[in-house]
């Protein structure tokens, strides 16, 4: 299993929620991970349900079976900062820098050296270890960047590397890559079983490929519940309206005559059947597109009550249930 | 359906309407030049900038749609199978306006403003930076800076009426709004004197002139960065110096223009907790910064045709039709049937008036209509009752039972979207909203696109009820 956990997937499609359930998921027996944030929209403080995440590790989940959860939303300025102190004991100099602008060019005006301050902080939890040399976290999951922007973003090291051909930040882009490279990494997307989000997923399947970088396994998201069987659906078309309303008004909701309480449901419910069955068959065919894609495929049911906190741990059980923990 | 009392007040019954948004004025009104649509992704951004777009042209206004990052089938659907960076006239228009249609090219767009700003030699010396090669490819960021500098060079160019442009999928979400501001902090700050001064001085020997400090700044910065990539960074800056300025002042422009009053914006989201919580923070920062908000378009709204049916009446009349069944089911095969049990279910299912009704409910005897008398077009001929076999009964029940389900599904859905909504609404209730009936597939032309406008301009969700006709 791979520590680095990377979660990408078109927007709307409920990555973060992945990420997050991925996360207590993968902090059983014992365990230990760190979710990290690196966009900024403190999604992760919304998830848990708590107040908004600082720029520190902070555990804000036990997973069952006495598993930990810790939580790092990763502020670009304030890692800049962290790894001039690290690399060169920049106290007063960093605050200088930020004067001169230089912390708004590195992390605004030049924004590849953002990406590479927020893999780089994601790569250092990764090697981190503690004083008995063993993992600070067994795993790290990562919310990443949308599906449009992920190898990019991933791959901004290479291209930083090749940019700056020596001196420290040559160095870090280039270990960071090498974690990133490695089987110590998975990238896993998150779709719908829709066709922009399946699209999307195809298209950065092939770009991650591309670019070398370990491409993990599919989530689909959202799976609604099966309603109707073929059966049902191949009925639907040939029901006589009658029939369904003598059905209806034997349920109990009032007269299948003309005009009566069940009557009048007929066509409404029929009409919902119809537009069940057609997006039954959309997603039959985007099941199919995914299958092709050669990668493992999971799937998370769409939770009736919405998402909340209970929910998450419905889906993090959902996830280990199909071993992707 | 044919019109009917008692279904229009099924059909009233969504979303309770806040402030309603009337996109046609907006669309027609020859003082709007242009339209933002911004919103968090996966929202339907681009899909409602064309639909919009389209709209406005097919009512006489001659547009052009700017999108940042469309999805290949959003562009066929247009007609165009790669959009670039010039605007391309979309086909199949109808009436008298006109519709082109683009997609930015960050890279492109940054090489014409070089080319425009800095004299041939010059530009070429940009152009082969490597510095320069890696920013303008698209480091993020880039995009929203390209994106103003796009719409500014589009204005500017006053060939269309209107400008439809989407926004890109920023991470932070008005990072375009940011840009042109950015920007200036940055060639207003000390920081680009640093990195040009050294070229400008002719390096080391100019370095004497430079206070202590900044010696030691950027001598960090080599460290820091390797020295060829400060060259490369500074000659960049450098090269950049005279091009700056005119760069600077398009910002600007761009910045004012959006907050002039031909402009409106629109804040796309789909009923959902995070797009909600996105929008209301758009909102709020465009308020901030003074820009002119038409409304928020609310994409995937659900309908019902049968809302006065509520979830849980629907899931207790499936239960019926399931219990009926079993009954049924028990009865007919003794061997199985253990006698108590099946006593106890059917005193169930005549408490609820379920066994007895089943056959013999006068209401269910005196409506042996036949289907060719439904009201309106029929949909696909269903057969008459006398050509279902008779074993058939037990599968319309469960089918029907099926119905009910779906039908609770779809009204907890939409009640989750209705609370979803009403908390926007509480906090925001100055903003109007349109809102857009959920589509089961994708669009794949421009009849699609057309559909959507006018979704978008009825300002209500199709109902299910009105699929059939």
């Amino acid at each position: 299993m791979s520590r680095l956990q990377v979660v990408s997937g078109k927007g709307g499609t409920g990555k973060t929620t992945v990420a997050a359930a991925l996360a207590l998921a993968l902090a059983t027996e014992g365990k230990r991970t760190l979710l990290v944030e690196v966009e900024g929209r403190q999604g992760i403080a919304q998830r848990f349900e708590t107040e908004a995440l600082p720029y520190e590790e902070r555990k804000i989940a036990v997973a069952p079976g006495g598993g930990e959860v810790f939580a790092l939303a990763i502020d670009p300025e304030l890692a800049l900062l962290d790894y001039l102190q690290m690399f060169y004991k920049l106290g007063s100099a960093g605050r200088a820098l930020k004067k001169l602008g230089a912390i708004d060019f590195a992390t605004t005006i030049a924004p590849g050296l953002r990406d590479v301050l927020l893999t780089g902080k994601a790569c250092e939890a990764v090697r981190r270890k503690d004083k008995s040399g063993r993992f600070r976290y067994d795993y790290v999951v990562m919310d990443a960047p949308p599906t449009g922007r992920i190898t990019r973003f991933l791959n901004v090291n290479d291209e930083v590397a090749g940019l700056a051909k020596i001196g420290p930040i040559h160095n870090q882009a280039q270990a960071v890559m090498r974690v990133l490279k490695s089987p110590e990494t998975a990238v896993h997307l998150v779709t719908l079983l829709e066709e922009m989000p399946v699209q999307e997923t195809a298209d950065g399947i092939a770009e991650l490929r591309a670019a070398r970088l370990p491409v993990g396994r599919v989530i689909v998201n959202m799976v609604r519940p099966e309603v109707l069987d073929a059966a049902d659906l191949e009925l639907v078309r040939t029901v006589p309206r009658a029939a369904v309303a003598r059905s209806l008004s034997a349920a109990g909701l009032g007269g299948a005559r003309r005009g009566g309480h069940a009557e009048r449901l007929v066509d409404p419910l029929l009409a919902q059947a119809e537009e069940y069955a057609e997006r039954h068959t959309l997603e039959h065919e985007q099941r199919a597109v995914l299958g092709e894609l050669g990668l493992p495929l999971h799937e998370l049911p769409l939770l009736a009550e919405g998402m909340d906190l209970a929910g998450l741990y419905e889906l993090a059980t959902e996830l280990r249930k199909q071993g992707m923990s | 359906m044919s019109p009917d009392p008692a279904h229009a007040q099924d059909t009233a019954r969504r979303l309770a309407p806040a402030r309603v948004l009337d996109l046609d004025p907006l669309l027609d009104d020859p003082g709007t030049r242009i339209v933002v649509c911004c919103g968090s992704g996966g929202v339907g951004k681009t899909t409602t900038a064309a639909a919009l777009g389209l709209r406005a042209a097919e009512r006489g206004r001659k547009v052009v749609v700017l999108t940042i990052d469309p999805a290949r089938r959003l562009a066929q659907s247009m007609g165009i199978d790669s959009l670039d960076n010039t605007p391309r006239r979309v086909k199949g228009v109808e009436g008298s306006g006109e519709l082109h249609a683009m997609m930015l090219d960050m890279k492109r767009t940054f090489d014409e403003i070089v080319e425009a700003h800095a004299d041939r030699e010059r530009a070429a010396t940009i152009l082969a930076n490597p510095f320069y090669q890696s920013l303008s490819a698209g480091f993020a960021g880039t995009q929203e800076y390209m994106a103003m500098e796009k719409l500014g060079q589009l204005r500017a160019r006053d060939e269309w009426d209107l400008i439809v442009v989407d926004t890109p999928p920023s991470r932070s979400a008005l990072d375009f709004l940011d840009a042109p501001k950015r920007l200036g902090s940055f060639l207003d700050g000390r920081l680009i004197r640093l990195l040009t001064a050294p070229a400008k001085l002719g390096g080391r020997a100019g370095m004497k002139f430079l206070n202590v400090g900044m010696s030691m700044m950027t001598g960090t910065l080599g460290k820091l960065l390797g020295g060829q990539l400060l060259k490369d960074v500074q000659t960049f800056v450098a090269a950049m110096d005279t091009t700056f300025g005119g760069f600077r002042t398009r910002a600007d422009a761009t910045y004012k223009l959006l907050q002039a009053p031909g402009t409106a914006f629109l804040v796309v989201a789909a009923p959902e907790r995070d797009a909600l919580r996105e929008a209301a923070y758009f909102v709020e920062r465009l308020a901030a910064e003074k820009m002119p908000l038409a409304g928020l378009v609310l994409n995937r709204v659900h309908g019902s045709g049968a809302a006065r049916l509520s979830a849980e009446r629907a899931l207790a009349a499936a239960e019926n039709l399931d219990l009926a069944a079993d009954t049924a089911e028990e009865g007919s095969d003794p061997a199985v049937e253990p006698a108590a049990e099946n006593l106890e279910d059917s005193r169930i299912v005549d408490q609820d008036g379920g066994k007895v009704g089943l056959r013999n409910s006068p209401d269910t005897y005196g409506s042996s209509e036949s289907p060719a008398s439904r009201p309106g077009p029929p949909a696909p001929e269903r057969p008459s009752e006398a050509d279902q076999p008779t074993g058939a009964h037990q599968s319309v029940e469960q089918l029907t039972a099926g119905l009910l389900r779906l039908h609770a599904e779809r009204m907890q859905l939409l009640s989750r979207e209705q609370r979803t909504r009403d908390r926007f609404t509480a906090l925001h209730p100055e903003v109007a909203v349109a809102e857009v009936g959920a589509l089961p597939g994708d669009v794949h032309d421009l009849t699609g696109l057309r559909d959507i406008g006018n979704r978008l301009a009825a300002n209500r969700p199709e109902l299910p009820e009105a699929a059939g006709d």
